[in-house]
C-alpha cells in the first residue's frame, strides 16, 4: 500500500520567541500513505504541517520533497495543497470560482477547468453547487468544498489541518469515512493533523504521536494502541491503567505486590518498569480465580460495555466489561499475559516531561 | 423587548429636533420665495456661472482629495495590518491623535505652514530652493482636506483588512498564487467594503466643507460650501442657501447610490 519516501523532514527545529516548538524532528512520509500527526495542543503537530506546507520556515533542518530540497520554497511553489481548519473559502467567490482558483492561476483552459469543477463536486458529493456562495453552505459542506478546491490541483500530497475540528460528532464520523474513500479514489498521500485519537485510529495507515515538540511513537494504529512505547502514548491513545511495577525476571512482572505472567523479555531482573493494561483487557472473575482480589466501587453503563472502577491492592483499576458486577461485589482480577504491555521507566528529562497525570 | 421600546424615545425626540425638523426647514426654505410661495428658482440658481463653477471645483477637489487619501491610506492600512502588533491600538491612536485636536486649529496650522512666508517656504529658502506659492490655491485646500480626512480612510480599510484571516491568504498562496495575485484576487476584493466606506467618509465632508477653503483658500478659491455659507451669513438669503444645499444633497445622494451599487456588485463576485 505505502510506497517510497515522498517527504523527508530532517532535523527540523522551530523556536517561537523562547519557546521551542520542534526540537530536532526527523520524520519521513511515504507515497500513498495516510499519515496522522496526533498529539495534544501545543505538541508541534500543526507547526510540522505548516512547515511542510511552506507557511512556516524551520529555524534549522531540511524539508525534502520527492528528492528535492524545498525548505526555502514558498507555498505557491510546492506541489502540495492544504485543507485548513476553518475551511478558509474565498467568501467573495462562488463555489465554482473557489474550486477554479488554483487552476486559473495555472492558466488552464476553460473547458479543462469546467470539467475539473464538475469532477471535484461529484467526488465530494456536492453536484450542482457551482453557483452557490460559501456563506450559504453548512460547515460540513464548506469543508468538502475546501477539499475539492485543493484536490483539483492534483497535488501529490494533501495536508489536512484538523479539518473536522469544527464539525459536530455525527458529521465528523461521516466525514471520516468520506476522507478514507477520497484517499483511496485519489491514490495520493494524506498528512492529517488531529488531537482526536479516535479519528487517528480510524483513518490512518501510520500514526505519529507527538508531545512537546518530540515524536513519541510512530506506528500503525494497532501497534500504537496495543504496544504503546511510553506512558504518554498509552495515556493519550485510549483509556488505560498505567501502573508502576517491578520486572522480576523475563516473563514475570510484579504489579502492586502480585506476580503477573507476561510475554516481555529483556528488561533485566528486579528492574522498575511501567505497565499498561487496557481496561477492556482486564478479566473480572470469581474472587478465588483472580490473580488479585478487589471490590467494585463504581459502575457506569456505557452502551456497548459497563465501565467499572475496582479497588484492589491500593489501586483503582479501570475495567471495561460486558459482564455486570454490582457496586460492592468482590471480584478477582486476571489479565492475559500478552495483554500486559511493559515499558521502560523514563530516564532522560525529555521523556520525563511527557508523563501525564499518573495515578 | 416590547417593554424596552420606551428607551428609544429620547433618541426619537433627538432625531426629530435636530435632524428631521432642520431638514424639513431646509426643504421649506429651498422651495419657497421670501413671501412664502412655492418656487424651484432657488434650485436652478445652481446653473448660475459662479455657483456652477464653485460646485464643479468642489467636486474636482473632493475627488482629488479622496483619491489621494485612498492612495495614501491603503498601503498604510496594509502595512499596519501586516505588522500584527500586539499593541496595534497604539498605532491606531497615533493616526487618530490629530483628530483630538481642534479642527480649526489644525487647519490654521496648515495655513502657517503653507503661507508665502510660512514654515515651508522658510525651510525651502534656508535650503536655497525655489519657494512655492501654495496658500490660497486649490492645492492648499487639497492639502487641508487630505490631512483632515485621511484617518477616515485608513480606519475603515484597516478594519476590513484585519478581518481577512491568515488562512484565507495562506489558502490562496497554497493554491499557487504569488503575493501579487493574492493581493489582486483575494485581499483587494475582500477589502472593497472598507474602501467604499472610506471613500464615503472622505468624499462627503470634502464636498461640503467651507472652513478648509476659507482658511487655506482665502477668498480666491470659492467652493460650493463657501457659496452656501455666504448666502446664509452675508447675503442673509436663506432661501437661496437652502436651495443650493438641496442641490448639493442630491449630488451626495447620487454619488452614494453609485457607490452602494458598486459595493453590491463587488460582493459575491470576483474580479476575474
Amino acid at each position: 500500500m505505502a510506497g517510497n519516501k515522498l517527504i523527508d523532514l530532517i532535523d527540523i527545529t522551530k523556536v517561537y520567541d523562547d519557546n521551542t516548538v520542534l526540537d530536532g524532528l526527523n520524520l519521513y512520509i511515504r507515497e500513498n500513505e495516510f499519515l496522522t500527526l496526533l498529539g495534544p495542543s501545543g505538541c508541534g503537530k500543526t507547526t510540522t504541517l505548516r512547515i511542510i506546507g511552506g507557511f512556516e520556515n524551520p529555524d534549522s533542518g531540511k524539508v525534502i520533497f520527492d528528492g528535492k530540497d524545498i525548505t526555502k520554497l514558498s507555498p505557491n511553489e510546492r506541489q502540495l495543497n492544504t485543507v485548513f481548519q476553518k475551511y478558509a473559502l474565498f467568501s467573495h467567490m462562488t463555489i465554482a470560482e473557489n474550486i477554479a482558483f488554483g487552476l486559473k492561476i495555472k492558466k488552464k483552459s476553460k473547458a479543462y477547468i469546467n470539467d475539473k469543477i464538475k469532477y471535484a463536486l461529484k467526488l465530494v458529493n456536492l453536484d450542482g453547487f457551482e453557483n452557490r456562495t460559501p456563506d450559504s453552505l453548512s460547515g460540513g459542506q464548506q469543508q468538502r468544498i475546501a477539499i475539492a478546491r485543493a484536490i483539483v490541483n492534483e497535488p501529490k500530497v494533501l495536508l489536512l489541518d484538523e479539518p473536522l475540528g469544527a464539525l459536530d460528532l455525527k458529521l465528523r464520523q461521516d466525514m471520516q469515512y468520506e476522507l478514507i474513500r477520497l484517499k483511496n479514489e485519489l491514490g495520493i498521500t494524506f498528512v492529517y493533523v488531529t488531537h482526536d485519537q479516535e479519528e487517528a485510529l480510524t483513518m490512518s495507515d501510520t500514526i505519529v504521536v507527538m508531545n512537546q515538540g518530540y515524536i513519541q511513537q510512530v506506528g500503525t494504529p494497532e501497534k500504537i494502541y496495543n504496544e504503546p512505547q511510553n506512558a504518554f502514548v498509552a495515556d493519550f491513545i485510549g483509556e488505560s491503567n498505567i501502573i508502576h511495577a517491578t520486572m522480576i525476571q523475563d516473563r514475570l512482572v510484579n504489579i502492586l505486590g502480585a506476580n503477573f505472567p507476561c510475554v516481555d523479555e529483556g528488561f533485566g531482573k528486579n528492574s522498575p518498569v511501567d505497565v499498561v493494561i487496557r481496561p477492556e483487557d482486564i478479566d473480572l472473575v470469581k474472587p478465588e480465580d483472580g490473580i488479585i482480589k478487589g471490590r467494585v466501587t463504581s459502575l457506569i453503563f456505557k452502551g456497548v460495555h459497563y465501565e467499572m472502577d475496582v479497588w484492589a491492592n491500593d489501586h483503582e483499576w479501570l475495567v471495561h466489561s460486558t459482564d455486570l458486577f454490582p457496586v460492592g461485589s468482590e471480584v478477582g482480577i486476571s489479565v492475559n499475559p500478552f495483554d500486559i504491555q511493559i515499558m521502560n521507566k523514563p530516564e532522560s528529562e525529555d521523556e520525563e516531561a511527557v508523563i501525564m497525570d499518573e495515578e | 423587548m416590547k417593554s424596552r421600546k420606551w428607551l428609544s424615545f429620547p433618541y426619537i425626540i433627538w432625531m426629530a429636533i435636530f435632524i428631521i425638523i432642520p431638514l424639513l426647514m431646509v426643504i421649506y426654505y429651498g422651495l419657497t420665495t421670501k413671501d412664502g410661495t412655492f418656487t424651484l428658482d432657488n434650485l436652478f440658481l445652481i446653473a448660475d456661472p459662479i455657483n456652477r463653477n464653485a460646485l464643479w471645483l468642489s467636486i474636482k477637489l473632493s475627488v482629488i482629495s479622496t483619491l489621494i487619501c485612498l492612495v495614501l491610506a491603503y498601503p498604510l492600512a496594509l502595512i499596519l495590518n501586516s505588522m500584527k502588533l500586539k499593541n496595534n491600538s497604539f498605532i491606531i491612536l497615533i493616526f487618530i491623535l490629530p483628530m483630538w485636536m481642534n479642527f480649526l486649529l489644525r487647519t490654521i496650522a496648515w495655513q502657517n505652514i503653507l503661507e508665502n512666508t510660512g514654515v515651508l517656504n522658510t525651510l525651502l529658502k534656508f535650503l536655497h530652493l525655489p519657494t512655492l506659492e501654495l496658500i490660497n490655491t486649490p492645492a492648499a485646500i487639497v492639502f487641508g482636506m487630505v490631512y483632515n480626512f485621511l484617518p477616515f480612510m485608513i480606519l475603515p480599510i484597516y478594519n476590513v483588512l484585519i478581518k481577512i484571516s491568515d488562512d484565507t491568504i495562506n489558502a490562496a498562496r497554497d493554491l499557487g498564487a504569488n503575493y501579487f495575485q493574492t493581493f489582486l484576487k483575494i485581499i483587494l476584493p475582500l477589502s472593497f467594503p472598507g474602501i467604499i466606506s472610506g471613500i464615503t467618509m472622505v468624499f462627503v465632508p470634502s464636498l461640503t466643507t467651507f472652513v478648509i477653503s476659507t482658511i487655506l483658500g482665502g477668498s480666491k478659491v470659492v467652493l460650493i460650501g463657501n457659496v452656501i455659507e455666504q448666502q446664509f451669513k452675508m447675503i442673509n438669503n436663506w432661501h437661496t442657501g437652502s436651495g443650493l444645499s438641496l442641490v448639493l444633497m442630491v449630488f451626495i445622494l447620487i454619488s452614494m447610490a453609485i457607490l452602494a451599487k458598486y459595493d453590491k456588485e463587488a460582493e459575491g463576485k470576483s474580479v476575474w
